[in-house]
């Protein structure tokens, strides 16, 4: 192998997006360099433009986006001035790429070995015999058990962690010298994240390949990268070695990102939020409880026990079957209990498939118990919809979701979102008194009051999670089950989110039970913590207990891998 | 499999008898197919004695029993103008039909599917929008309209093709088709092409809206990434990917075409099913009717039987469901 002073040299890259009159930069005046055998992380929140350079490297970059300006030097080619056929030889064979979810990367109809066999025939030439012994010691490389018979599998027959290795195979099947992986563990979790980074850094080591890799995770690049480029509205704003800035980072941008992390070590009163982007923190407007609509009828809560759940059960059909032994089920919540207290912030943290969602439906109302009892303020609300007392009690009980985009209705206008619960209970006692709560609501949970005549696709997904936030408040719950609130937006608006939340518990001293795989996040927010691991709770602790001591093993590998 | 097997089956059965039942009391509620048998001015005697013979004099909850208890052995009465098994009358006729729509099947496959290929790889071209509007034309063009104006421009003024009915058999491996002959495919060619024509519109719709989907989708990115040819991705990633909604589409289409033939047929004086249920229809031979609807019934019921296997056959997440290695 020759050894190249610079496996890559990007140089004054400007790309733009122009649609009708206007063009976009989403990358400006970007410069980077990359050595063989080195990782260079690109950190950014999204619309940054870091996928965009990674696009723009193997010139994959979807139209109306243009390369303007700039040189790409790769082994000291310049890859803007090969014509396609010649950038045919450059894909696959001297650059790999990985894409961020492994649902998706991979064709559903073909087995991977059929995927892995026809990237080697193109990229090595190899055939027959020689292309199955390569493709297979490919598997056998990513870490894959019995490869040979996994190579007739089809990719939804592997979990996400091993479609990522499939992923991973091929791309390296071109033994390439430069490895893109764009956002390559978002989709995935903690432990596998873990697994599949090591994994990176072992073949970046062993095949002396240069890695870029991009990610709004600053704990990947902790990680994983030696060197960091921090990108900020299409611009690099600071570059260097990853120990430096992460410690000592120059740019007030990198400073705020880096003080938005959720820390795992350390429990603050308010995240730190990035005024950098939004320019200074506003200040809120505290509400008067005793005076304000929010307020009315709160007050009455004798109860100590907000939520108490006992032997919780759920089992989902995965397979009918006329005969008991073809059926399978999955036990998606077993025997789980637990009781919060009236204005404690509980927290279910697990990987994905634990039943921790499930749990919150089952709480909510959402999906039928199979067995077990859950008492809302002591009043048994199991599988019972009737009843004003039953009625009173689940209204108190309201919930956010994970998806901003998918848990508002397109086709209703924000007031008539959040004007809905008011509506439907008859809390007000006239349309302009509901005009006139929903106007407040939306004003306390920072959107202003001309929210109210727009639509939600005209919204970002933290603003978005805001009107999720006001429509929860509209029905004045004293329970709020937050699902993942965050867990689909960047850290600085994940930030702003969960302060609104703390702030909104303390000013109505709201019951809350916090859902989320992000341990650092619910070190922030929770007072006490339940683990749940493959439908069962494994511990519950204070947050503090867990943070620092962790009883259970399932608990302390969790905590280790947490990004530090 | 079995249970689904079992399952379709039996509600098969509700389907075919609900069918018959309706299709029986609506048969009697028109005409009096005697008054077409006989006569008008025979003596009364006759008429009566040729009612007898039929059992058209009996209660219409008699006749139907009747007809029933003859249907599960098979036999779905006589016609009355032909004096044959209506049956038998349509199994002779169906050969000319499902050449008919086969062909219009495959024809619209082997049309539509590259243009609504090309027209979703190319969205903005000329080439697109030409063969989008096409789409629309040959989707609101009437059938029988067209299938005039072409037997004027191809038969009548050019005179190249014949004017109508079906040309010349020949037996091919067991399969007599006027395909395997040249004068057949010289009959066949317009009526097939005046059939396919709308099937032809669908599939470019099915494949453009699929080829514009699948190319969004990161496994095509990806593909690309790894230094596949074009020619590579569209061949073996693309194509199989749109292929499934468009062949479990076509699937229960083929039935419409057998189906909707009659208007061709009619058009072309083609000798199939959909000629002899017009004349059963004006001559109030009701087996006829009887026996093609319920026919017609079976054939979309075993249709979406196999839409339902290809669909598993095709799609390896349905085909392997549950059985994670």
């Amino acid at each position: 192998m020759i050894n190249w002073a610079k496996l890559l040299e990007i140089n004054g890259l400007d790309v733009s997006f122009s649609s009708g009159q206007e063009t976009i930069y989403a990358v400006r005046d970007v410069s980077i360099t990359l050595n063989p055998g080195e990782v260079l992380g690109i950190v950014g929140e999204s619309g940054a433009g870091k996928s965009t350079i990674g696009n723009a490297i193997i010139n994959l970059i979807e139209p109306p986006g243009k390369i303007i300006n700039g040189e790409i030097l790769f082994q000291d080619q310049n890859l803007r001035s090969l014509n396609d056929q010649e950038m045919l030889n450059i894909r696959g064979h001297k650059i790999g790429m990985i894409f961020q979810d492994p649902q998706t990367s991979l064709n559903p109809l073909m087995t991977i070995g059929a995927q892995l066999l026809e990237t080697i025939n193109t990229t090595k030439k190899l055939f027959g015999k020689e292309a199955r012994e390569k493709a297979i010691d490919l598997l056998q490389s990513v870490g894959i058990e019995q490869p040979e018979a996994r190579m007739k599998a089809y990719p939804h027959q592997f979990s996400g962690g091993m479609r990522q290795r499939v992923v991973i195979a091929l791309a390296l099947a071109g033994d390439p010298d430069l490895i893109i992986a764009d956002e390559p563990t978002t989709a995935l979790d903690v432990s596998t994240q873990a697994q599949i980074l090591d994994l990176i850094k072992a073949i970046c080591r062993k095949r002396k390949l240069g890695v870029i890799i991009i990610t709004h995770d600053i704990g990947v690049i902790s990680n994983i990268a030696h060197r960091v480029a921090v990108m900020f509205n299409g611009a690099v704003v600071e570059t260097g070695d990853v120990k430096k800035i992460l410690s000592s980072p120059d740019h007030e941008y990198t400073k705020s990102l880096i003080a938005a992390v959720p820390s795992g070590k350390v429990k603050v009163e308010r995240f730190t939020s990035i005024d950098y982007i939004e320019g200074g923190a506003k200040t809120q407007k505290r509400i008067d409880v005793k005076e304000h609509w929010l307020g009315e009828k709160l007050v009455d809560t004798k109860s100590e026990i907000a939520i108490s759940v006992e032997d919780l059960n759920k089992e989902f059909v995965l397979k009918k079957a006329m005969f008991k032994r073809n059926r399978s089920n999955l036990h998606a919540v077993k025997d789980v209990s637990f009781s919060i207290k009236t204005g404690e912030t509980f927290g279910l943290v697990g990987e994905s498939g634990s039943g921790k969602s499930t749990v919150a439906r089952l709480i909510a109302g959402l999906l039928r118990i199979d067995k077990g009892t859950v008492k809302l303020f002591d009043i048994d609300v199991t599988n019972n919809f009737k009843g004003m007392e039953v009625t009173a009690a689940q209204r108190s009980l309201q919930m956010i979701f994970q998806d901003p985009f998918s848990s508002l209705n397109a086709r209703m206008s924000v007031e008539d979102i959040v004007a809905e619960p008011i509506r439907f209970y008859k809390t007000a006692s006239s349309n302009r008194q509901v005009k006139q709560i929903v106007r407040d609501l939306l004003d306390h949970v920072g959107l202003g009051t001309n929210a109210m005549i727009k639509y939600p696709h005209e919204f970002s997904g933290g603003q978005r999670q805001r009107i999720s936030i006001a429509r929860a408040l509209a029905s004045r719950p004293k329970i709020l089950i937050c699902d993942e609130p965050t867990s689909a937006l960047d850290v600085s608006v994940q930030a702003h989110i969960l302060n609104l939340l703390k702030d909104l518990q303390d000013e109505l001293n709201l019951t809350m039970l916090f859902i989320s795989h992000d341990l650092p996040v619910i070190h922030q927010m929770c007072d006490r913590v339940a683990v749940m691991r493959q439908g069962s709770i494994c511990e519950i602790a204070t947050t503090n207990d867990l943070f620092n001591a962790p009883n259970h093993t399932y608990s302390k590998h969790l905590i280790k891998l947490m990004p530090a | 499999m079995l249970t689904f097997a079992i399952k379709r089956i039996m509600q098969s059965v509700v389907v075919l008898f609900v069918m018959s039942l309706i299709v029986f009391s609506m048969v009697n509620l028109i005409g009096d197919p005697v008054d077409m048998l006989v006569n008008p001015e025979s003596l009364p005697e006759e008429i009566d004695r040729v009612r007898q013979d039929f059992g058209l004099d009996q209660p219409v909850h008699i006749q139907y029993w009747k007809f029933l208890a003859g249907a599960m052995s098979g036999d779905l009465g006589n016609s009355f103008i032909f004096g044959r098994p209506a049956l038998t009358l349509i199994i002779e006729r169906f050969p000319a039909t499902l050449e008919l729509a086969t062909s219009a099947l495959i024809i619209a496959i082997i049309v539509g599917l590259p243009l609504g290929i090309y027209a979703g790889l190319n969205p903005d071209g000329w080439g697109a929008r030409i063969i989008m509007g096409g789409s629309v034309l040959g989707i609101s063009i009437p059938t029988f309209w067209l299938g005039l104006m072409m037997i004027i421009v191809f038969s009548v003024l050019l005179g190249w093709l014949p004017v109508s009915g079906r040309g010349e058999t020949a037996n091919f491996l067991g399969i007599e088709s006027s395909i395997f002959t040249l004068d057949g495919l010289r009959h066949l060619i317009m009526p097939a092409f005046n059939l396919a024509l709308f099937k032809i519109s669908v599939v470019i719709r099915l494949a453009r809206a699929g080829v514009e989907e699948v190319m969004a989708l990161d496994f095509i990115k990806f593909a690309r990434a790894r230094g596949l040819s074009s020619q590579r991705i569209v061949r073996s990633h693309l194509l199989p990917n749109i292929l499934i909604p468009i062949i479990t589409v076509l699937a229960i289409e083929f039935g419409t075409l057998i189906a909707f033939a009659t208007v061709t047929e009619s058009v072309f004086a083609w000798p199939g099913l959909g000629k002899l249920v017009i004349d059963a229809i004006v001559n109030l031979d009701r087996p006829i009717v009887v026996a093609y609807l319920l026919f017609v019934v079976t054939l979309f019921l075993v249709l979406n039987l196999i839409v339902d296997i290809i669909y598993a056959a095709l799609d390896p997440r349905v085909r392997l469901q549950g059985d994670d290695l």
